[in-house]
């Protein structure tokens, strides 16, 4: 594995000591590899971030760290002592302290006991309440932050709760302070505060590890980051001496996996043909804190693929195209016909489908056999007093599990059972099941195995040859160019670009991804905003 | 082991199963003639017939809260529920002029039933449109519910004299006492309703994966009304059953203590409280085991209240079976095996 | 290491955030009413003041001191159960076993005496016993993960159980210290009077009210109704708690058996039948959202009150038949179970 590693050995330049080392670090879950022998250093002063797509075990690394999963193999040195933490209660006493994306604090209780709670100052065996005020006022000041220590943490916006919590943990004396994705719910003002703060912090010597999707916040804050990928580690590097589209491409990497039987897509008919007629037509489509408003054109038959990050805006562009959220601004054609999506179940009316991103929590039902999995959403659709047929039950089922090579091919095993490729060629089947006209798919095949993925792709092309518009999302930038008839680049929560995938290139994507600034060489023309 | 036997123990019903072959056995022992049963009049008598006929109202209740379970929810008002469809038919009966008519009792039995849809309606309003925990929706009505009961029997225990609706409770029916056609009956219909319709399929979902269920366009809000109207529904039936064996509306005893045996009959029966998969068979055997439980530690000669504490027992050993933290612990120790199994073919192998 | 953050913050350039502007007096009212933390307790302290108002317009003799002394004299066991009962529901959980444990309480009390044993023994005896059964539910509900509603459906199946397995019939209570001390009334002056059993439940209160309030457990009671996931973040002492919150309301309703007894001498198997429910409404009533986090003990005694000053009314309507406590009861907990859902709902 070390071939695939660029450990830079010259920094930090002063050869301090690093108040963090993990090396060698395993972790093992059900049938996955979560992290396989990745190792990681944190230095005092420093805000350092962890970088990688879903899968690439940057939270597991961080729960390694903080305590919540047992390591199966490796070694985590704090402060030059070897460590085994029990729990976050252990690592925090070692001067570790978390803040979490969901604000992990008690809403119910008051702004200091979040602060002080588990060390509040006590008197005559209770809490000294007037002394825990006081001193959570203290800290809150040091934040900068004019706020009642006795008001109610709940009836705070998320940003101040933010930084509540990080006064909690700087009370503890923390050597190192984990934020992850603290930004992903703060307006920029709210970004300006929270750096002010970290800044701070990290001229007084903590250790930040500092996680976030946005590229910009990451050049804007940090000093050194760790990239990550598949649980494997690809490298540590100064954010000075790397490029935005050096680290896209190490995040997303190169798969590198051909598949010959598809071949190029025949682009030059999509190019040189007519526009195909338009089946939906987005304008100025858009939710807050979501997605910015955007404006998207789908043609019958066309693929259309995704690019862009985690937390980029993908996954929630394609959800309000499934009527899984609602829209909150603009106006939405479907086959020439003005609509609003209002729940999934209309927009499966109009023979629109959504694959979720998360199979397991969103996906399939997994106590339900593969035959009732595969039927349910056009059982649902017709609703429960007209049952499909149980011959017409059993004929769809045996025709997926045929057709995608669902293994094993027994229509009554339980889902659970299933393996996540077929798991995932199951929820494709209950979508196909609806005849869709338009068919979103949310990285159907991460996690999966090359087998499945090949013929998922293959799937892909063939409905879409039949006149099937979908949309393909995934992180794998081979799989959008070699699928898609166009690519939309997204950047924080921005559609960014609207190409035709003539000649488009992976690093011409990955600038795009990085920060929308085109290579001049890069032959791109992005479309006009409808055109 | 062979393949039929692995299925038949991996089986839902399996546990249960023995639980009651044991019972049965334990009673076939003290009594030899608990089995027999004997025809007269045409009708059949014996224990077994008693266990059936004594089990029916909790059974019926059983079948609806199994229901309610699948989807994640939980019904604590059927007790009162039953109590209010006892109280509406008795003070009807009691109002009208001739008792004994028929026709008096059809309306009886239809107005307590249509009072039942109604709160039915309401726990499913509540849970469904208002969006309060089953628990604590249900809860509102099982406070009030006995209170409402007296308000129509305005505190009296109604006793009422009207062999058609008596026959409800004592009767016989194709040799069969009626309470049991009638538990028989609605099993059917629920069997037939939830699995030759979607309804079933649906409602697992639902307590499965609620979230999933959303995005594959399953309509919760139907299925809920749909489960907490025909939980009700049932009680409802049930309370009929029980008043008509009184031949009285006690708006205080009516069902006290009948939602705990049907959450029991369904629980032993395999269903499980998080919701998802459930087995009416399951709920039936649950019922049974429940009633032959009650008659065991009866004819065994313990005071039949003191069945409580074996209640108390099976519903013990039945959550420690079903709890995550022994699977979990099975599962670490099956892993362990396999883990040790492999190293050493690994160690073989090297 | 928090001295130096007190140092001028590094980048100059980002202001400050700006105070929130001062809220008008009406507005800080409104604040105090549709929080979750107050808001449900205000409206029950004015629904209490409300009704007794309306009772001492309507019925002569009924704006006396004794009449609201009696709200304690008659409800100091139900006081004591929801003490308990705010502590399991403030954790998210429910104990249905109390009034099942109440009746077995009674009925060990009972059998106990009138075999001879000297109340000094069997009182603690109750107590631990009482304790120890809880202890076995919060054990079963934190280990093996059983919803807190069947573990304490089991244990009330249990109690209920054992109450027949000491005696089918009722037992009366004749021991001479017992009897002395329920028969006792602490004058108040005025001709005004209380019993040992208010003075009991009251020290409970006070008790409960400086744990909840102002220890490190009591705090933990409240953060694990708020997230329990959170709460093992911050490392908090979370599954202690869980356990020790049933052995608070076991306890408790090992006391209130003690003091019902007390109030009956007598113990019956089938005494405080529904007492779980009562338990359960005064302390939803008193503000105490049923999904936890949010709460008082003082609350939860107002909600008792609210309660007993119903039934006092129904009384002294004489017409009101007594069933419409349970209809009123319902219907204040739906208006409560609203108003819960609504001002939380409002802060998501």
């Amino acid at each position: 594995m070390t071939d695939t590693r660029e450990v830079r050995e010259h920094f930090p330049a002063d050869g301090a000591t690093p108040v963090v080392e993990m090396t060698g670090i395993s972790i093992l879950f059900p049938g996955v590899k979560a992290l396989d022998d990745v190792s990681f250093r944190l230095f005092p002063g420093e805000v350092h971030s962890l970088m990688g797509e879903n899968g690439a075990g940057k939270s597991t690394l961080i729960k390694a760290l903080t305590g919540v999963y047992p390591i199966d193999s490796g070694t985590i040195v704090v402060d030059g002592q070897p460590v085994s933490f029990t729990g976050p209660a252990a690592a925090q006493a070692a001067g570790i302290s978390t803040v979490y994306q969901e604000v992990n604090l008690l809403p119910n209780l008051s702004v200091a006991e979040n602060i002080l709670l588990g060390r509040e100052p006590r008197r005559f065996g209770g809490i000294d309440g007037r002394a825990m005020r006081r001193r959570a006022a203290e800290l809150l000041e040091g934040l900068n932050l004019d706020i009642d220590p006795g008001s109610l943490l709940g009836s705070h916006s998320l940003a101040i709760q933010q930084l509540v919590a990080i006064a909690r943990a700087i009370n503890v004396d923390s050597k190192v302070l984990i934020l992850d994705e603290p930004t992903s719910s703060l307006d920029a003002d709210e970004v300006a505060e929270l750096f002010r703060v970290i800044r701070s912090l990290r001229d007084s010597g903590v250790a930040i590890l500092f996680v976030s999707h946005f590229l910009d916040q990451i050049y804007e804050i940090t000093n050194r980051l760790t990239v990550l990928r598949n649980g494997r580690l690809v490298g540590e590097y100064l954010t000075t001496e790397l490029l935005r589209i050096d680290l896209v491409q190490k995040m997303i990497g190169k798969e590198l996996t051909t598949l010959d039987e598809i071949g190029e897509r025949a682009h030059a008919d999509a190019v040189t043909a007519d526009r195909p007629a338009d089946y939906a037509r987005a304008e100025g489509l858009g939710r807050k804190g979501a997605i910015e408003p955007f404006d998207l054109v789908i043609g019958e038959g066309e693929v259309i693929g995704l690019a862009g990050l985690l937390g980029s805006g993908r996954t929630e562009l394609a959800r309000i195209l499934g009527g899984i959220d609602r829209a909150d601004s603009g106006q939405l054609d479907i086959a020439g016909a003005r609509t609003r999506l209002r729940s999934p179940r209309q927009a499966i009316s109009r023979r629109i489908a959504y694959s979720s991103e998360n199979r397991r929590s969103e996906g399939i039902i997994d106590d339900l056999t593969v035959r009732e999995n595969i039927v349910l959403a056009l059982q649902a659709d017709r609703g429960w007093f007209r049952p499909i047929p149980k011959k017409r039950r059993e004929e769809l089922a045996q025709s997926y599990i045929q057709t995608l090579n669902i293994r094993p091919a027994n229509p009554d095993a339980l889902v659970r059972n299933l393996s996540g490729g077929n798991q995932q060629k199951v929820l494709l089947a209950r979508w196909l099941a609806i005849a869709p006209r338009l068919l979103i798919l949310d990285e159907p095949t991460r996690g999966i195995d090359i087998g499945a993925k090949a013929e998922i792709q293959k799937l892909v092309y063939t409905l879409a040859e039949n006149g099937m518009s979908v949309v393909f999302i995934s992180a794998e930038l081979e799989e959008v160019l070699r699928l898609s008839h166009r690519v939309v680049v997204l950047r924080d929560r921005r559609l960014v670009a609207d190409l035709e995938n003539d000649g488009l290139t992976v690093d011409a994507l990955l600038a795009l991804i990085a920060d929308g600034s085109v290579d001049d060489e890069a032959p791109l023309a992005p479309l006009g905003e409808s055109s | 082991m062979n393949p039929t036997l692995l299925r038949a123990v991996s089986s839902r019903l399996f546990w249960p199963i023995v639980m009651l072959v044991i019972l049965v056995a334990i009673n076939v022992v003290a009594f030899p003639d608990f089995l027999s049963i004997t025809v007269t009049d045409g009708h059949l008598f014996g224990s077994v017939i008693d266990i059936l006929r004594n089990g029916a109202p909790t059974f019926i209740i059983a079948i609806g809260m199994t229901l309610v379970i699948a989807t994640r929810g939980i019904d604590l008002s059927v007790g009162a529920v039953a109590a209010i469809s006892g109280a509406v038919a008795c003070s009807i009966l009691l109002g009208s002029p001739d008792p004994g008519a028929v026709g008096t009792v059809i309306v009886a039995v239809a107005a307590a039933l249509v009072t039942s849809l109604v709160l039915g309606l309401w726990n499913g309003f509540l849970v469904s449109v208002i969006g309060i925990q089953p628990i604590i929706a249900t809860l509102v009505l099982m406070t009030a519910g006995r209170g409402v009961a007296m308000l129509i029997t305005e505190g009296q225990i109604l006793t009422v004299d009207s062999a058609p609706f008596k026959s409800l409770g004592s009767g016989f029916l194709l040799g069969m006492p009626v309470a049991v056609v009638i538990g028989a009956a609605i099993f059917v219909v629920a069997a037939l309703l939830t699995r030759r319709t979607a309804l079933g399929m649906l409602i697992e979902s639902v307590g499965i994966n609620p979230e999933a269920s959303r995005q594959a366009g399953v309509r919760a809000r139907v299925l809920l009304f749909a489960v907490y109207t025909f939980c009700a529904l049932s009680a409802g039936i049930a309370g009929l059953i029980l008043t008509a064996n009184q031949t009285a509306a006690d708006s205080n005893n009516t069902g006290l203590f009948i939602e705990l045996d049907a959450i029991l009959a369904v629980v032993i029966g395999g269903t499980s409280l998080a919701g998802g998969r459930y087995s009416l068979a399951g709920t039936l055997v649950g019922a049974l085991v429940i009633q032959t439980l009650v008659t065991t530690v009866y004819t065994v000669g313990i005071p039949p209240i003191v069945t409580m504490v074996f209640k108390a027992a099976v519903v013990t050993a039945v959550c420690l079976l079903q709890s995550p933290a022994t699977s979990a612990a099975v599962g670490r120790l099956r892993y362990r095996i396999s883990a040790r199994t492999s190293r050493v073919k690994e160690a073989a192998a090297s | 290491m928090t001295s130096t953050l007190d140092r001028p913050s590094s980048s100059a350039s980002i202001e400050p955030p700006k105070p929130l502007p001062p809220r008008s007096p009406i507005g800080r009212v409104r604040d105090i009413f549709t929080s979750p933390r107050s808001g449900p307790v205000l409206v029950t302290a004015l629904l209490f003041v409300a009704v007794f108002l309306i009772g001492g317009a309507r019925y002569r003799g009924f704006f006396s001191g004794q009449v609201f002394l009696n709200l304690f004299v008659d409800n100091s066991y139900l006081i004591v159960l929801a003490v308990g009962m705010t502590f399991v529901i403030l954790t998210g959980g429910i104990d249905l076993s109390v009034g099942a444990v109440v009746a077995v309480s009674t009925m060990i009390a009972a059998s106990l005496l009138q075999s001879g044993w000297s109340p000094g023994v069997v009182i603690p005896l109750i107590l631990v016993l009482t304790s120890f059964l809880g202890l076995l539910v919060g054990l079963m509900i934190h280990v093996f993960k059983v919803q807190p509603f069947i573990a304490t459906l089991a244990a009330m199946f249990l109690a209920r159980g054992l109450c027949y397995v000491i005696s089918k019939d009722s037992i009366s209570i004749n021991e001479p210290t017992f009897v002395a001390l329920a028969v006792t009334r602490i004058p108040l002056g005025g001709g005004l009077s209380i019993t040992p059993s208010v003075v009991i439940a009251l020290v409970v209160v006070v008790i409960a009210v400086w744990v909840l309030g102002f220890t490190r457990f009591g705090r933990t009671v409240y953060a694990l109704g708020g997230s329990e996931q959170s709460g093992i973040l911050m490392g908090l002492p979370v599954a202690r708690t869980k356990v020790i919150v049933y052995v608070v309301s076991g306890f408790c309703s090992g006391l209130a058996g003690v003091l019902f007894s007390l109030y009956t001498l007598s113990g019956y198997p089938l005494t405080a039948v529904g007492t779980e429910l009562d338990a359960i409404a005064a302390v939803v009533i008193g503000g105490t959202l049923l999904a936890g986090g949010y709460g008082f003990v003082l609350g939860s005694v107002l909600g008792v009150l609210v309660l007993g000053v119903i039934q006092t009314i129904i009384t002294f309507e004489g017409t009101l038949s007594s069933w419409w406590t349970r209809i009123f009861i319902g219907g204040l907990l739906l208006v409560f179970i609203i108003l819960q859902k609504v001002l939380t709902a409002r802060r998501r």
